[in-house]
């Protein structure tokens, strides 16, 4: 592996009107995906190299099929890369890491069926050494409040509305108080009054808790109202064609935010990446 | 229980008929006795305790030999659905036996075991490991990659995955393969009883027809009904309760 000092502090754009220097929590070092199809050797993507900081709203677009949903699992230790590596706070991720949580786009196959409310939000912590019986139901209690669904915990998912078991899929992933939420279009597969009201509860959620998402989706807008940061992917073989960062105002939502000039700028610029890159 | 009274209505007339043709001399053999005088035979054999002692001996080995067959076939099957090697060990082997009718191996089972429960329990078990093991390891090799992928990115070892993510998940085809099973083990303990041994249910009707007496072998094949039956309605009760969260959608 070239280059092994991989935990550095680190400004991957310009931070200077933030308030300090936070330090890299994720490196993506040289990492290329390809899949063998048949004969054919297909890649993915090629030499990405992309620095994420602690406690960052980052978000990462492209035109479908350019390889976003692989990119995420690759940091989540779901899948190899062809070759080079993701460091999670200096280190090489081989496996996924236990305080990084995937949160998948088919939610009514990710929440387990056979698990009622409550037993589903436990199921990340339900072992955990560290926590006593009480410090456990206390969590529980706290991260199905926090998505609301306090009052539900008897319930299995097939009885829940599909905006729900999303939500139950949240407060699982935040039970186990992990530093990295990985999520993949996890709003793609609701209607649009649920995705917005999601979305809302998810910048909340990032406001009240201290916490890392890196969040793919198709959607711009989507991206430039709940992230720090946007990253373009080009078409495959993709390599990262913008870097943005979005200097909109705290707290956000669906009315002030969208209605900012500075959202218009920014939603134009991402569509023309990825107009640009489907049409190549 | 309203649905259920044509079908009980229709096994009356069946019965009556039964009777009537019979009685009437229109039937005259004494293969088939009146329905009346079965009945009597099986109050007989109820009452003297002879039908229970028979029975017994017949549920003991079924829930013995069945129990090993899951014991066995639900881990193996587990094993066989998640690590490759285990599964190209074992597969082959699997479709070579699983063919031969079970009934084929009691001769053989008779010289390792004897005529006694051994056999009876061994035969059983064997005939019972395969739908419960085909079942099992092809749930998980069928499994959705999503939930697995689940389990692991809360960061649970494999075996763990296996234990807590793809095993309650593939429950419901481990429970279509036990009821196969069962039905296969009342079969396969009624067939070893006959062709050796001096007690169980499958003896007692052998028996009964080596002395002609017709109408207490039929009234062991009736109980053969009921047991099945019952032991069906008991599985399927297990079943929904175990399965509970099945059966709760759109409330």
């Amino acid at each position: 592996m070239p280059g092994s000092q991989p935990y550095q502090v680190t400004s991957c754009f310009d931070e200077s009107t933030q308030n300090s220097l936070k330090s890299t929590l994720i490196e993506v070092r040289g990492v290329s995906k390809s899949f063998r199809i048949q004969q054919a050797s297909f890649c993915v993507f090629e030499g990405l190299n992309l620095a994420i900081e602690e406690g960052s709203f980052v978000s990462i677009v492209g035109p479908s099929g350019c390889g976003k949903s692989t990119l995420l699992k690759v940091i989540a230790g779901l899948q190899r890369p062809t070759s080079g590596s993701v460091f999670f706070k200096g280190e090489p991720v081989t496996k996924p890491p236990a305080n990084m949580i995937y949160l998948f786009q088919q939610y009514p196959k990710s929440v387990f069926p056979w698990r009622t409310v409550w037993q589903n939000v436990l199921f990340g912590i339900e072992d955990k050494k560290d926590l006593d019986r009480g410090e456990i139901q206390e969590r529980g209690r706290k991260y199905l409040a926090l998505v609301g669904l306090q009052g539900n915990e008897t319930l299995y998912p097939s009885q829940l509305s599909g905006g729900m078991q999303q939500r139950l899929a949240i407060a699982r992933a935040l039970a186990c108080e992990p530093e990295v939420v990985l999520m993949d279009e996890p709003f793609s597969a609701v209607d649009a009054l649920t995705r917005m009201k999601l979305q809302q509860l998810l910048l909340e959620i990032w406001d009240r808790v201290n916490i890392t998402v890196i969040f793919v989706t198709h959607d711009v807008e989507e991206a430039a109202l709940l992230s720090r940061r946007v990253i373009a992917l080009t078409r495959t073989p993709a390599i990262i064609d913008k870097d943005l960062r979005i200097d909109l105002p705290y707290p956000r939502n669906h009315l002030t935010t969208r209605e900012d000039p500075r959202f218009g700028s920014y939603r134009r610029e991402l569509l023309q990446s990825i107009f640009q890159a489907e049409s190549m | 229980m309203r649905e259920k009274w044509p079908g009980i209505t229709l096994i009356s007339i069946l019965l009556a008929g039964w009777e009537v043709l019979v009685r009437s001399g229109m039937i005259d053999t004494p293969s088939l006795p009146p329905v009346s005088l079965i009945f009597i035979a099986w109050y007989q054999a109820v009452i003297s305790g002879e039908l229970i002692g028979h029975l017994l001996p017949s549920l003991q080995r079924i829930a013995i030999g069945y129990s090993l067959a899951i014991a066995v076939a639900v881990p193996l099957g587990l094993l066989m659905g998640s690590i490759k090697l285990v599964y190209s060990l074992f597969e082959p082997l699997t479709e070579l036996i699983r063919p031969i009718p079970s009934a084929a191996y009691v001769p053989m089972a008779i010289l390792f075991f004897g005529i006694g429960n051994e056999m009876k329990v061994f035969v059983i078990f064997l005939a019972c490991i395969w739908p419960i093991l085909l079942n099992t390891y092809g749930a998980v090799r069928g499994i959705d990659p999503v939930l697995v992928e689940t389990g692991r990115t809360f960061g649970y070892s494999h075996a763990k995955v296996l234990r807590k993510v793809v095993f309650p998940s593939i429950l419901p085809e481990i429970f279509t393969g036990m009821r196969v099973s069962l039905g296969i083990a009342l079969i396969v303990v009624v067939v070893a009883e006959m062709i050796a041994g001096n007690n169980g249910i499958g003896y007692f009707i052998l028996d009964r027809q080596r002395f002609f007496r017709v109408a207490a072998m039929i009234a062991g094949i009736f109980t053969l009904g009921i047991v099945g039956y019952a032991l069906n309605w008991v599985f399927l009760r297990f079943e929904g309760y175990v399965l509970r969260w099945r059966q709760t959608s759109g409330s």
